[in-house]
């Protein structure tokens, strides 16, 4: 069986949510081997086998955390070379796309970004894209070289069976000569005991609709019950009810949920173009001609401050 | 200081956007427009040379023979020149191509400093300034929500996924900037009457002497996805939170 690297990011000293799906992306293509760039010491590394990597290549250096990206792009570079893999995977997060993009370049290898499903086609692997926000399925694949594939959050469902997770532990020396240094890290300051929007599986979202930041309470109360993030149209942002890191859309976060909760929110192209590929999508808007109705597999025509709470009762209910 | 701004001409958003039966960007479906986003990273090097005066601002371009106009629109920006890669056999690069055409005419213009949208509204993949700055041999620092740029070094604060970071780069570097991060300027009377003067520099792939490189990404399929269909919608009389519910279970999503 052919070999897949996955590129393991820490957050906060933890192994990133994007693991999971990485590694059962990987497991379907061949056997799933992790990849991690850490500081020497580190405990991460065996925590990866539970998540389906058969073996794990830690490459310890000092720069970890401190260099951006270059640790893990030299990492991986000494790990395509040790073990000549016939894909490597990483997240589509920023320091995925830009690991991803200098790896190509190293190995002369090339490219397919924000892929939302990955599979083999004989020999070949072959990443599913989502272009114009789902309007196009397009499938591409890697002629001539190694295939990096960058895998949009929270796209792949389900995990790796657990593996054994033999760990191989490499010393790197970074050149951090040609290198931006991190100076500073800030995680998010709200600190939040709700799923970050981006991965998430369940997304519920606040238009314009709502009227007032104090109004849109409302989406997060609906939000908690079902365990969603919360997100916003830029009509939302725009009108300052909520911050701009929770903007889906064209200009904001993508994301491709199970559920996908609408609360007066129009629909508009740009909208759409970040969420339309979510796999099950609910809308309630006061407008019978809103756009989004278009696309809803449940749409309520209603006044979202009668209908929400008593949808928030009804989930309660069935909690119990 | 001598800034490249890296511009590419994109459909404009506000139509329907289309691809060709190959998988490729049908071009002829909608408008052809700058994109905003580079219009906001032009925006950070114009800020820098309002006061050092003595920067120079060029624009560079691959894209189709018609994507002057994106150039035109840079330069009564206030941009000072612009290089503009034109080649048919360029038509569907992939970003490895691209940064390597883009990296060749870098390499003999030279810079201190290269500027770039975090990504393009059309294909969205945001790879590229990363693969120049590994063909240049230089840092890059993507995603930046705010640039502070001095004579040595740039530095600024980075949108991660969970949160931001703040970082710093030595120049030359190669940096890409956020929507947050400059609000651009509008052309002045004056700026649009001199960028007809201002000089446009035409290259070829073979003025810039790129070969083929081995690996590439390839179309496999491209399909229109069926328009989503629309599913139940019901007026609400009451009983409307409790068909939700109802349909969420069954959906085994509560």
């Amino acid at each position: 069986m052919s070999k897949v690297l996955v590129l393991i990011e820490v957050s906060q000293g933890a192994i990133a949510n994007t693991a999971v799906g990485l590694l059962a992306a990987a497991s379907r293509l061949g056997e799933p081997i992790a990849v991690l760039a850490a500081k020497p010491g580190t405990d991460l590394a065996a925590q990866l086998g539970a998540l389906g990597a058969a073996q794990v290549y830690l490459a310890e250096t000092d720069q970890a955390g401190e260099l951006l990206v270059t640790p893990e792009v030299d990492a991986l570079a000494s790990a395509v070379e040790a073990l000549q893999p016939a894909a490597v995977l990483l997240a589509n997060s920023p320091d995925g796309r830009d690991t991803a993009a200098r790896l190509a370049v190293r190995t002369a290898g090339a490219l397919l970004v924000d892929a939302v499903d990955v599979k083999l086609d004989g020999q070949r692997v072959v990443a599913t894209h989502s272009v114009f926000g789902g309007a196009y399925a397009v499938d591409a694949a890697v002629e001539g070289g190694l295939a990096i594939v960058t895998i949009r959050q929270g796209a792949i469902e389900g995990k790796a069976e657990p593996a054994s997770g033999t760990v191989t532990t490499i010393p790197l020396t970074v050149d951090g000569s040609a290198s931006a240094a991190i100076d500073e890290v800030n995680a998010a300051t709200e600190a939040s005991s709700r799923p970050e929007l981006r991965g998430a599986t369940r997304v519920v979202s606040g238009g314009r609709g709502l009227g007032s930041g104090e109004a849109f309470e409302l989406v997060e109360q609906l939000a908690d019950a079902l365990g969603a993030a919360v997100g916003a149209s830029r009509a939302a942002v725009d009108a300052g009810y909520v911050p701009q890191t929770h903007q889906v859309g064209q200009t904001g976060i993508t994301v491709s949920p199970q559920l996908y909760v609408a609360l007066g929110i129009s629909g508009a192209i740009q909208h759409r173009a970040g969420m339309q590929t979510a796999k099950t999508i609910v809308a309630i808007n006061k407008d019978e001609d809103a756009p989004i109705f278009d696309i809803a597999d449940f749409g309520i025509v209603g006044d979202i401050f009668t209908i929400v709470p008593k949808l928030i009762d009804e989930i309660n209910a069935r909690a119990h | 200081m001598k800034i490249i701004a890296l511009v590419k001409q994109v459909p404009d958003t506000g139509g329907e956007r289309k691809l060709d039966a190959s998988g490729l960007l049908d071009r002829d479906a909608s408008e052809r427009i700058i994109d905003e986003i580079n219009e906001r990273s032009l925006e950070v090097a114009l800020s820098y040379k309002d006061t050092n005066k003595q920067t120079e601002v060029v624009l560079v371009s691959m894209g189709p023979a018609d994507a002057t106009s994106t150039l035109r629109k840079g330069l009564s920006m206030g941009a000072d020149s612009a290089i503009h890669i034109v080649d048919d056999s360029l038509a569907g690069s992939d970003a490895v191509r691209t940064s390597a055409v883009l990296a060749a005419a870098l390499k003999d213009t030279g810079f201190d400093l290269v500027v770039a949208g975090n990504e393009s509204t059309d294909g969205r993949g945001g790879v590229v300034p990363a693969m120049l700055a590994e063909r240049l041999g230089v840092a890059q620092l993507t995603h930046l929500n705010s640039v502070e740029l001095s004579e040595g070094s740039v530095s600024g604060i980075r949108s991660t996924d969970n949160g931001t970071l703040t970082a710093h780069a030595q120049l030359p570097a190669v940096i890409s900037i956020t929507e947050i991060a400059a609000e651009p300027r509008f052309p002045n009377f004056k700026g649009i009457m001199t960028a007809k003067k201002k000089p446009v520099t035409v290259l070829s792939l073979a003025d810039l002497g790129v070969e083929t490189a081995a690996a590439q990404s390839v179309v496999v399929s491209a399909t229109a996805r069926p328009a989503r269909a629309a599913g139940k919608k019901v007026i609400d009389d009451g009983n409307a939170a409790t068909e939700l519910a109802e349909f969420l279970a069954a959906e085994r999503l509560i």
